[in-house]
């Protein structure tokens, strides 16, 4: 066994090892170490990706003496690794981005903490991505959550506590749903591991013997990560909670928490349920519908909000609706397309929560819309990140926010009664995008007026850079997307096998 | 008792709003910049807040019904209770009991399945503790804003009442010894980490709340608190990846089962229950210290 | 329909479980005070966790400590409940730390544990202020 095969387990520990250090150290070591962490993690992420992508075979990575139904174990296909490398890189970059704000946001004596926090997301997240036990993942979501409600309370001031208290109540029934799914599935079945589960299930479901308890089972934990992830009717939390958020909190909670528990949906329907089994339960039509409501319905609270970090966390949760709507086709076609969706809002979305924060602060930290007008003067760096942002959401060719779009109306053609929801779905969301997105591009550069009170602002590196190699990605994205294409269908081939 | 009884009936019928038992407690009034200053008038929020909640109230019950009966249900679709051949008691339970003395050495298959068999799960597990940690610390630290604190005068003194002192004085001890023979028996009788850890902070809660959580916060340091979570923790991730590494490249671990039955048998579980134990005893009393003081 | 009544009344615990997961998701839902809705939150889990522990019981098994007291037995209970029940267990205490943490904050800062009264603060204070 190579050592190689060994870095999903390495970057999870030490994550949980920097965590700790960084609890005792002074608070400067913590973000030296953090973004020491990130870093690695990037690095052994990519590797084990290249790794896979030249064996065009996954592995799975035994944890202890003991083989399978007994033991713990963890696994990477290609999508595994791929999505750790995105979590990482994109995490690096909202760490140094929001550095600022960091500073400013929270209290000194906090500010390892946050670290602490931001440590045990990674590690977390990475967990979420590459286990192959449902008991693992449900420990591990818990650390996510706690962690994710680190990053938003950690924030002094403002309304944070208020949305704390909002994302924990929906959090807990989230989980809470996932674990007595996770208790009916191990009661019908006595497995915990994905392979052996997938297999107890099959079986099951062919015998038809207690075919209601895994159908309630399937329905519980699809509904807890539904939950988690912010999904249409249950998304009350995600505005507050990514609006209120410090910036770098922002574009973490947005850019990948949501994503893990997506991620994680993803790999129980197809590894430990079964996509068979899974369709049969026609636990699909629900997320189609779900993805196509919240694409609508978020993006009309969007053009009602009032704040500038609002809109964008309603456009989250709009995004989301994309995902789950792919999910919810129940095609290879239709998962790719959810794939691409998630690599395209995870580089898109903190470059706007980046560039939008900064163009508030060159308007003295307001957010309204009227303070906000000429934002793109004061700011050049910000204003032009933020417009490639919003250009890209609204799904302009040649910018990564066309991808995913073209890839479901593709599917959409091939699918049967679910066509017209779906394109339908498509042409209002995109429309009301360019309402929000576009207006709000053009707000910013309007002339200012003549007796404006925001002085211009010169950016630091750290402020823009982090944007610049987001934007870049997106437009290499968008411009030559075939190879990412070409990996994630591998990916899910993978994953289905 | 009568009285406490009746609050306690009063209770159980809903009469006391527990919000307003805590609005009777003088708490100290934050500073200016923190208060909540109403921009509407509170009629109006209150109007809406009232249409709104029946609304809600509405939806949930309808939400709560349906789920109610689908999980009753599919509850009586489970196999039977106590049932021998449900599909739960397979070859994998069987193995946790049959082999499970021979493999891991320890005698309690609780604790060998959780420490050995299934092993990244506790690992989990504890960063659960150590994450919830984390976030407590963060939200009952005062930042920028230094809040007054209650003072001494608000709670009980119990170092004054002679009963309750010198029962301490001897139960402490006692607790002591049966929290770390609870702790070091894991393996071979109920027990281990988790509850011989709880056990521990008890009895350091004890010494806080009757001599009082200054001279508590003399004697157990803030620094040896998170020092020794920290140590146990990483102890915890360190040992448990060699032995994962190890196990994955075929290489066989130092630590091997011994003589099931004696104290130091087991490999690997009896140092993880002392850091388990260590974890959650300092992570409990980090809790009630946090909740009582506001600082560790 | 009747042959499930039966099997509801064999399965009995599941019930129970059932009934007490049900009682405090209602109340983590219905109720308006932020205390209650913790209260809430560790009935319900208390119902996930008897329902769990009830999974691995078998009729007439021992507590599987292979000790020699018990060594004459034929048969001990699933383990395997046992250790998820303590996880959650674990992963509920932390849960309820946390809650109460924020519980209390919330009370020094907003003076109120009224869930909707908190919401509304949240969309009627300083607005166009730094978010």
């Amino acid at each position: 066994m190579s050592l190689v095969q060994s870095f999903p387990l390495f970057s999870i520990v030490l994550g949980l090892l920097c965590a700790v250090v960084c609890f005792v150290t002074p608070k400067q070591w913590g973000r030296r170490i953090t973004l020491a962490l990130l870093l690695a993690s990037c690095v052994m992420q990519g590797w084990v990706l290249r790794f896979c992508y030249g064996n065009q075979a996954g592995y799975t990575y035994q944890l202890g003496h003991y083989p399978a139904p007994w033991g713990s174990e963890i696994t990477a296909g290609l999508l595994e690794p791929g999505l750790g490398l995105l979590c990482s890189a994109v995490m690096l970059l909202a760490v140094i981005g929001g550095g600022r704000h960091i500073g400013h946001d929270v209290a000194d004596g906090k500010q390892h903490l946050y670290w602490v926090a931001v440590d045990l997301t990674l590690s977390a997240l990475l967990a979420m991505c590459y286990t192959n036990d449902i008991f693992t993942a449900y420990v591990f979501i818990e650390i996510c959550t706690i962690s994710a409600c680190a990053l938003l309370a950690v924030r002094e001031g403002g309304r944070s506590l208020i949305a704390s208290v909002r994302y924990m109540v929906f959090a807990l029934i989230g989980s809470s749903l996932f674990l007595i799914g996770v208790v009916f599935t191990y009661a019908v079945t006595g497995q915990l591991l994905f392979p052996q589960l997938r297999e107890a299930v099959a079986a099951l479901w062919a015998a038809g013997t207690y075919r209601f308890a895994m159908t309630v089972a399937i329905a519980l934990m699809t509904a807890g990560l539904a939950v988690k992830s912010g999904c249409f009717p249950f998304h009350g939390w995600l505005p507050d909670a990514h609006s209120q958020a410090t910036t770098a909190s922002s574009c973490i909670l947005s850019g990948v928490i949501v994503k893990g528990y997506a991620v994680l949906l993803i790999k129980i329907i197809y590894r430990a349920i079964g996509a068979e089994v899974f369709m049969a339960s026609g636990a699909q039509h629900v997320l189609l519908l779900l993805g196509i409501g919240g694409m609508v319905g978020c993006s009309i609270d969007a053009i009602f909000a009032k704040r500038l970090k609002v809109m964008i966390a309603f456009s989250s949760a709009a995004q989301i609706g994309y995902l789950f709507m792919g999910i919810g086709m129940g095609t290879a076609a239709g998962l790719t397309a959810a794939l691409l969706q998630i690599v395209n809002h995870a580089i898109t979305k903190p470059m706007l929560f980046l560039s939008g924060s900064q163009l508030a602060d060159a308007s003295h930290g307001r957010m309204d819309f009227p303070s906000l007008r000429g934002a793109g003067h004061r700011n050049v760096p910000a204003g032009i990140l933020f417009t490639i942002g919003a250009v890209s959401m609204v799904g302009v060719p040649l910018l990564a926010g066309f991808i995913p779009k073209l890839y479901f109306a593709r599917e959409a053609f091939t699918l049967g009664w679910q066509r017209w929801p779906v394109l339908l779905g498509l042409a209002v969301s995109t429309v009301l995008n360019v309402l929000y997105f576009l207006y709000t591009a053009v707000l910013i550069w309007l002339p200012q007026e003549a007796d404006c009170r925001f002085k211009p602002v010169t950016p630091h590196w750290d402020e823009f850079v982090p944007g610049f190699v987001l934007a870049g990605l997106n437009v290499a994205m968008g411009i030559h997307p075939g190879p990412l294409v070409a990996l994630i269908e591998k990916a899910v081939a993978l994953l289905g096998r | 008792m009568a009285n406490s009884d009746s609050a306690f009936r009063r209770w159980l019928r809903g009469e006391v709003d527990l919000s307003a038992e805590l609005r009777t407690a003088e708490m100290p009034a934050p500073p200016e910049g923190e208060r909540y200053e109403p921009r509407h008038h509170p009629a109006l929020i209150r109007m809406i807040a009232r249409q709104s909640h029946r609304l809600y109230v509405a939806l949930v019950a309808v939400l709560c019904v349906v789920l109610f009966t689908v999980l009753l249900l599919a509850a009586a679709n489970l196999p039977a209770y106590g049932d021998a051949e449900a599909p739960t008691n397979n070859q994998v339970s069987e193995r946790y009991v049959n082999q499970g003395v021979e493999e891991t050495g320890a005698l309690n298959a609780v604790a060998g399945m959780m420490l050995d068999y299934r092993a990244f799960n506790t690992l989990g597990e504890s960063f659960v503790l150590f994450a919830a940690l984390c976030v407590v610390t963060v939200l009952m630290t005062r930042g920028r804003r230094k809040h007054p604190l209650p003072s001494e005068t608000d709670y009980a003194d119990y170092y004054a009442d002679p009963i309750v002192h010198t029962m301490c004085k001897v139960i402490i001890p006692v607790i002591l010894v049966f929290g770390v023979y609870v702790l070091v028996n894991g393996h071979l009788s109920p027990g281990g980490g988790f509850s011989g850890g709880a056990i521990l902070s008890s009895a350091l809660i004890i010494y806080a709340m009757v001599w009082g959580d200054e001279r508590a916060h003399g004697a157990i340091r803030e620094s040896t608190v998170r020092r020794t979570a920290a140590l146990a923790l990483g102890f915890y991730a360190v040992s448990k990846t060699c032995s994962f590494y190890m196990a994955a490249n075929g290489l066989t671990g130092v630590a091997s089962p011994g003589v099931p039955g004696r104290i130091f048998s087991a490999g690997l579980i009896l140092p993880l229950n002392v850091a388990v134990g260590l974890v959650v005893c300092c992570t409990m009393y980090s809790f009630y210290m946090f909740f009582r003081r506001g600082a560790l | 329909m009747g042959a499930m009544f039966d099997h509801l009344l064999h399965n009995y615990e599941e019930a129970a479980a059932i009934a007490l997961l049900s009682i405090g998701f209602c109340m983590l839902l219905f109720d308006r005070n932020l205390l209650k809705k913790v209260i809430g939150l560790d009935i319900m889990n208390s119902g996930v966790f008897l329902l769990l522990a009830d999974r691995g019981y078998i009729a007439g098994g021992k507590a599987p400590v292979m000790t020699e007291a018990a060594a004459e037995a034929t048969r001990y209970v699933n383990p395997i409940p046992a250790g998820l029940v303590l996880v959650g267990i674990v992963v509920s205490v932390s849960m309820s730390a946390l809650m109460l943490a924020l519980t209390v904050r919330v009370y020094q800062t907003y003076r109120t544990l009224d869930v909707d009264h908190l919401y509304m603060l949240m969309s009627h204070r300083r607005k166009g202020g730094r978010a």
